[in-house]
């Protein structure tokens, strides 16, 4: 079954996906971000996919990631057309997980963020689920989703600085505390370190 | 809004109320903040902060080795922890292939039941207490203090219980378990029973429930919703049988759904899953094989305590495992069981090191709770608290 999803978004799609894997059963796709909106509408609406539901958003961060194993997660083909190869793939790595609910199958997409341009499209058009999805996902790893209507920080708090989950997110230190000058309380720092 | 005294003393007509509801209050089991515009008692705008009980469990989890995980996942949805133990396993394996005995099976589905049972107990009862009905909290209550025994027995903890391993599961069913467990449910279900009687047809209960909270099928499906959310809304959808993990295709159990999506129906279709759960544990004692609980591969489970003392083979497989780590292959997988509230999803990544490289968990209360706002704009104030309830949002598995 899901190596039929793959064949099947390969062949309608072939400018949009340029690899694919199967690994544990997982049908995984990579799609480059320019055709990533047009990728997920024809998944979402198609009758061959009918892909009703996002189960899930979040972010990768392929920091630290050996180069010669990044082929086993995210496996590029030879003949690309992005400048894309496995081991020189962009540091972010934006996972959806949608399902259909009618037809009963699964599918993982990925799509690419560098670093100094971390931004990928919203899906918020299309699913309700990537409000609060993407809100994490930029909270945690500060992957920027364009379109979107509202991108807060939603688990941490407004004067938060960075993005935690980030790899490269320093595990010791202080954050700013939430300044309340009203109340005159907690706008020396230094006193709580 | 800085509060003087002179801003608290005007009366101002006709201007909207700006409410905190939260984090610390009776009704947001949980700390959840929800900042609310008011028009009278209608709500014109809903704010929802999140991340009072944020911890870090995914950076935490990058920290140690694949094992280690496994006691933060007891605290993601803390009232059914060993569905949250069973997910995170059943991704590990999915990645490194590893096939588990026919008895583990069993026993993992046995746990993640029981501990279905004392999930949808625990939401009856808050949703009751919540509503101003404190016998029923006590009746439900009571109920799951059977149950909490009865998991202690075999875990050693009533909560905390981090009871499977990779590979397995960490020690066999204690002796008589099948009596110890059917005792249990014996004397819990007519607790059950008092509980529905007290509530279903309760005229303070039914009428803050029906029609309350109202969510329609495009949304639920839209939002991310699963579990009793989506079958609430008469979507015929469980994991459990439409995708079936562990051995849940040899068990026979109905799909209960609802037909309106609202609180009502939610609150049935929990009290009506608890009767299908015992049904399925009576199945998994009467179908339960023999054998062993964890695979043989030295590489994937601790060796027996025997070999470790006396065999300079055990010895070594013991201490690699310890230190180096389970050597789950590089590359990525995505794993989702059934909880309490729906999908627990367990999205991996290893390199292969010993150690996971990424770990990000789908909670399903997270993105029921991004449809609250919906349910709640242009409705009373006074009907959060039912859809809250029933919407079950557990802290630790919305902020992780």
């Amino acid at each position: 079954m899901s190596d039929l999803l793959i064949a099947l978004l390969r062949a309608e799609k072939p400018q949009a996906v340029f690899g694919s894997h199967n690994t544990a059963g997982d049908a995984t796709i990579l799609v480059a971000r320019e055709h990533l909106v047009d990728v997920m509408q024809f998944l979402r609406d198609d009758p061959r996919c009918r892909m009703e539901q996002l189960i899930d958003v979040t972010v990768a961060d392929y920091l630290e990631y050996a180069p010669e194993l990044r082929g086993q997660v995210s496996p590029c083909d030879a003949d690309n057309r992005f400048g894309f190869t496995s081991a020189r793939l962009p540091r972010f790595e934006v996972v959806y997980h949608l399902l259909s609910l009618s037809l009963n199958h699964r599918l993982r997409v990925k799509t690419f963020a560098p670093e100094d341009d971390a931004v990928v499209p919203s899906m918020c058009d299309l699913w309700i689920a990537a409000n609060w999805g993407e809100r994490e996902a930029w909270d945690m790893l500060g992957v920027r989703f364009e379109g979107h209507p509202d991108l807060r920080r939603i688990l941490t708090y407004p004067e938060f600085k960075g993005h935690p989950v980030r790899k490269d997110y320093p595990l010791r230190g202080y954050q700013p505390l939430i300044p309340m000058p009203e109340l005159g309380h907690y706008t020396d720092q230094e006193n709580f370190r | 809004m800085t509060m003087t005294p002179a801003a608290a003393d005007t009366v101002r007509v006709g201007e909207d109320m700006i409410l905190n509801m939260g984090p610390s209050h009776p009704a947001m089991h949980g700390t959840v903040k929800m900042v609310l515009t008011l028009d009278g008692e209608t709500i014109k705008d809903m704010d929802i902060h999140i991340g009072y009980l944020h911890r870090g469990f995914e950076k935490m989890a990058e920290m140690g080795t694949w094992q280690q995980v496994l006691p933060y996942t007891d605290r993601l949805n803390y009232v059914s922890p060993m569905i949250n133990n069973v997910g995170y396993v059943m991704a590990v394996e999915k990645l490194w292939g590893v096939e588990i005995t026919p008895r583990a099976k069993y026993i993992r589905m046995l746990i993640s039941e029981l501990s279905r049972l004392t999930d949808h107990l625990t939401s009856l009862a808050a949703g009751a207490m919540e509503l101003g009905g404190f016998t029923p909290f006590l009746y439900a209550v009571e109920a799951r203090e059977y149950l909490y025994p009865v998991i202690e027995e075999l875990t050693g903890a009533r909560l905390t219980t981090s009871y499977t391993r990779i590979g397995g599961v960490a020690k066999d069913l204690p002796d008589d378990y099948e009596r110890t467990v059917m005792k249990a449910i014996e004397t819990m279900r007519p607790l059950v029973t008092k509980l529905d009687k007290l509530l279903t047809k309760n005229r303070i209960f039914y009428d803050r429930m029906i029609g309350t909270g109202e969510l329609t099928r495009e949304d639920a499906i839209s939002s991310g919703c699963t579990g009793i959310m989506l079958r609430s809304t008469g979507v015929d959808w469980d994991l459990r049988k439409h995708q079936p993990y562990l051995a849940y295709d040899e068990v026979d159990f109905d799909v209960i759904i609802g037909a309106k999506g609202d609180n009502y129906d939610r609150y049935l279709c929990r009290l009506e899953e608890l009767d299908q759960t015992i049904r399925i544990i009576k199945q998994i004692f009467k179908q339960m094989p023999g054998g062993p609980i964890n695979v043989g591969d030295w590489n994937v489970v601790l060796p027996p305590k025997h070999e470790v003392y006396n065999s300079i083979e055990g010895m070594i497989a013991h201490f690699k495992l310890i230190t180096d780590g389970h050597q789950v292959p590089a590359g990525e997988a995505y794993s989702a069981v059934e909880g309490g509230n729906g999908e627990v999803g367990f999205y991996i990544v290893s390199q292969g090191r010993g150690r996971p490289y990424r770990i990000h968990v789908r909670a399903p209360c997270f993105y029921a709770m991004g449809i609250m706002k919906k349910l709640s704009v242009g409705k009373m104030l006074a009907d959060i608290i039912p859809t809250f309830d029933t919407l079950n949002m557990i802290g630790g598995e919305v902020d992780r």
